[in-house]
């Protein structure tokens, strides 16, 4: 592959990320007020957002330290977006396949997180070092869980010998439902869950809001964030939501419909690119509109006692039963 | 777990500032780390009015607050106060205390005046003043859940409790003229009676509420989410409600059996025989928490039903003033000398008010109001205590606070805030007294 094509592709990606991203929460922003019996903003609301915050000024406050303060922004913007270049787009494989693996995604998503902590940190409000704490206690939450499904998936897989196992495109080319016995099956619902329950964490969206938990601390992180430094966090919020969808899409349901429905060439990748979408689509129905409309926001230390003992217990046993499941198969 | 320790009988329920600032510093010693201000307000989205507090937060956990206000003062007893106002005119200001209770304070106020005038109320308009006062109570109460909900970060709950609510502002309207500042008390009765053609509306909206009460309680009493964020949350402890004087739901909810419609029953209330509603009423243990204070309110909503449906079936017939001419009234309460008490459950709890007349001046020589949340917000102290970062916005909410019918003082001098001591308060008050006596 030459480095032009690379290049063009990362550049569709890119955009075509960030359109899909910004374009997925305006839909999830009317799902949600039609499930409150709200009408709800245009789909193309986020946009119009984006739009606006752009072109308005961007406050950096006395208190703060500047250069952490402006920097914070861009690197999570540019985490966000290079994490979609290790995704499998449907039917595509990751624009980068081969130069970083499914660890790397992991660290991807946890530097927007670590980046809004620092911006919070940096901001010099109270009300921003709240919420950073909170961000981080969420961030030591959450990780280990993913971690878990992650690595007992790629594990189970290396067994397979089917190649780089810790490749996000492999692990979404051979989906591992039809390759373990029962036990297995098992396992990877439960992983499934916990991954289920881990997204809207690493999104922080409710009920575990609480970094920015708007009527406690009233946008905490974001506190002192205006124009287009929050524009940038704006867009790595839609973005991650994409990357995440897409990473419980590559790790769970990686099937396409061409093949079934028998479509070949052009079409079989065009069908199976918008049959990704869709899945990415209810996935985040699924994990994030449902999920904050019919729950009220945790507290931080309910968050963390959940994390630590209920999910991370319930990815171990799907770890275990994987490992079970191999014992038992051998 | 975020539940307070029990308090020591001996503690008091207030400790003093010092004692505060050593315990953190003993806190410090003792290696739990440093203690940081977490200012919110006067602006803040937790807060629809403006009121200060500053909390001393060590980690996610409260150690200490703050709690200034004066910020929202708009000196309505003094423009009623001002000569030439005559007393239809300050009615007009009596509705505007509040825009949630605004019929509580008009019908505090005219019972007052009514006393101090020794004006009769004609039993039809007593019994019409006790329906819309229970209209307010409920829609009062769904709005309050509602805020609740959106304090927890559970907005479809908002959603639901607010749509809902929208049906008794209809009837509000149906039977007033408007959705709030309903303009139905005056001074010997009330300005619209209510006619058969309204009747059916009214039992409609009842029956609309009877099936949904079944549906709130479920909706916010049986979810899981919200119960982790209320129970043990924000306990006001009988004995310290009963200290800190708090008024209304929030006493209810510690177990306290205090209600003006039940203690010094007024108007038509004796009719209709209310009790106080505790959680006790729902089977559960009074705490006093966020939880119960819930449970009370709405518990109440389903009590203001069975009153307003009470009324509606026994309204005696007759007239709905004693003073059909406005003329004729500020005649004779210019004429009129006396002071008097009047007194209202409103639904945030008991609001006092207080007017003196004098023979020949048709304005009022003292009105002194007191609003519930005046009452109820030194309890914010011991319900902070010990808690998070996270409940500050649901232990601010569930007082029901309204600071803009609180804010009674606020005294700069040379662009300075002053303080004043009790010393100097209890000397102004004997003034004032002394002024009064004359």
């Amino acid at each position: 592959m030459s480095g032009w094509l690379v290049v063009g592709q990362a550049a569709l990606v890119l955009l075509g990320g960030g359109i899909v991203g910004l374009f997925y929460r305006g839909v999830d922003r009317k799902i949600a007020a039609r499930m409150q019996a709200r009408i709800g903003p245009p789909l193309r609301q986020p946009f119009l957002d984006l739009g606006k915050l752009l072109v308005k000024e961007t406050v950096i406050p006395k208190t703060a330290v500047a250069w952490l303060f402006s920097a914070m922004p861009f690197l999570a913007v540019i985490a966000s977006f290079t994490a979609l270049l290790y995704l499998p787009w449907g039917p595509f494989g990751p624009v980068l396949e081969g130069h970083g693996d499914a660890i790397l995604v992991l660290y991807l998503l946890a530097v927007p997180a670590l980046a809004m902590a620092l911006g919070g940190f940096a901001s010099g409000s109270p009300l921003g070092v709240v919420g950073a704490q909170r961000e981080l206690v969420m961030l030591v939450s959450y990780e280990f869980p993913l971690a878990v499904v992650l690595v007992a998936l790629a594990w189970r897989l290396s067994t397979l010998g089917l190649g780089p196992a810790f490749s996000l495109g492999v692990l979404a080319q051979n989906p591992l439902w039809g390759a373990v016995g029962p036990l297995g099956i098992l396992g990877l619902a439960i992983l499934l869950v916990s991954l289920l329950v881990v997204t809207p964490a690493e999104l922080a969206k409710i009920p575990f809001d609480i970094p920015e938990a708007e009527t406690e601390i009233a946008g905490g992180l974001f506190v002192e964030y205006s124009g287009t430094y929050l524009a940038l966090f704006y867009l790595a919020d839609a973005v991650r939501t994409v990357v995440m969808a897409g990473l419980v899409v590559a790790l769970f349901v990686p099937y396409g419909i061409a093949g079934p429905l028998g479509l070949r060439g052009a079409a079989a990748q065009v069908v199976d690119l918008l049959f990704w979408l869709l899945k990415v689509f209810f996935v985040m129905v699924l994990a994030v509109t449902t999920v904050r409309v019919g729950m009220a926001r945790l507290k931080v230390d309910q968050i963390a006692r959940g994390f630590w003992w209920r999910i991370t217990a319930l990815a171990l046993g799907g770890l275990l039963l994987l490992v079970l499941d191999k014992v038992v198969m051998a | 777990m975020t539940e307070r320790e029990p308090r020591d009988p001996n503690d008091p329920v207030l400790p003093a500032v010092e004692e505060v600032r050593e315990a953190e510093l003993r806190g410090v010693e003792a290696g739990l780390g440093e203690v940081f201000e977490v200012p919110i307000g006067p602006i803040h989205p937790a807060m629809k009015e403006p009121i200060r507090l500053t909390f001393r937060v060590r980690g996610e956990r409260i150690v200490g607050v703050e709690i200034r206000t004066g910020f929202a003062h708009r000196g309505i007893e003094f423009m009623g106060m001002r000569q030439g106002r005559n007393l239809i005119q300050v009615l007009y200001l009596s509705e505007r205390i509040c825009g949630i209770c605004s019929v509580s304070h008009p019908i505090a106020f005219t019972q007052a005046v009514e006393r101090a005038a020794g004006i009769e109320v004609p039993p039809r308009a007593q019994y019409i003043r006790v329906i819309i006062s229970e209209l307010e109570r409920i829609h009062s109460h769904l709005l309050w859940a509602g805020v609740a909900a959106h304090e927890l970060g559970f907005d479809t709950l908002l959603h639901l409790t607010w749509r809902v609510r929208e049906k008794v502002l209809d009837i509000l309207e149906e039977l007033t003229g408007n959705r709030i500042d309903y303009a139905i008390p005056i001074f010997g009765g009330v300005r619209r009676d209510i006619t058969p053609e309204q009747y059916p509306k009214v039992w409609e909206a009842i029956r609309y509420y009877r099936g949904l009460l079944e549906q709130l309680l479920d909706a916010f009493l049986r979810d899981p989410t919200v119960e982790a964020r209320t129970r043990g949350v924000g306990v006001l402890e009988p004995k310290e409600a009963e200290e800190l004087c708090a008024v209304g739901p929030t006493a209810r909810a510690s177990g306290l059996r205090k209600d003006v419609r039940q203690d010094r029953p007024y108007l038509a209330y004796p009719d209709f025989e209310v009790k106080a509603i505790t959680p006790a009423d729902y089977g559960l243990t009074p705490i006093g928490d966020v939880y119960d204070k819930i449970v009370v309110r709405l518990l109440e909503v389903g009590q203001s039903l069975d009153i307003i449906e009470k009324a509606l079936m026994n309204m005696p017939e007759g007239e709905i003033t004693s003073f059909p001419k406005i003329p004729a009234l500020l005649a004779y309460l210019k004429k009129a000398e006396g002071e008097g008490l009047g007194w209202h459950e409103a639904p945030r709890g008991e609001v006092i008010h207080y007017v003196r007349l004098v023979s020949g001046d048709e304005s009022l020589l003292v009105w002194k109001v007191k609003a519930p949340t005046y009452s109820n917000l030194l309890s914010w102290y011991p319900m902070f205590e010990d808690q998070e970062i996270a409940d500050i916005p649901i232990i601010a909410a569930c007082i029901d606070p309204c600071i803009c019918c609180m804010d009674r003082v606020y005294v700069v001098r040379d662009g300075r805030e002053e303080t004043w001591t009790k010393e100097q308060l209890l000397k102004l008050s004997w003034e004032k007294t002394r002024r009064l006596r004359r």
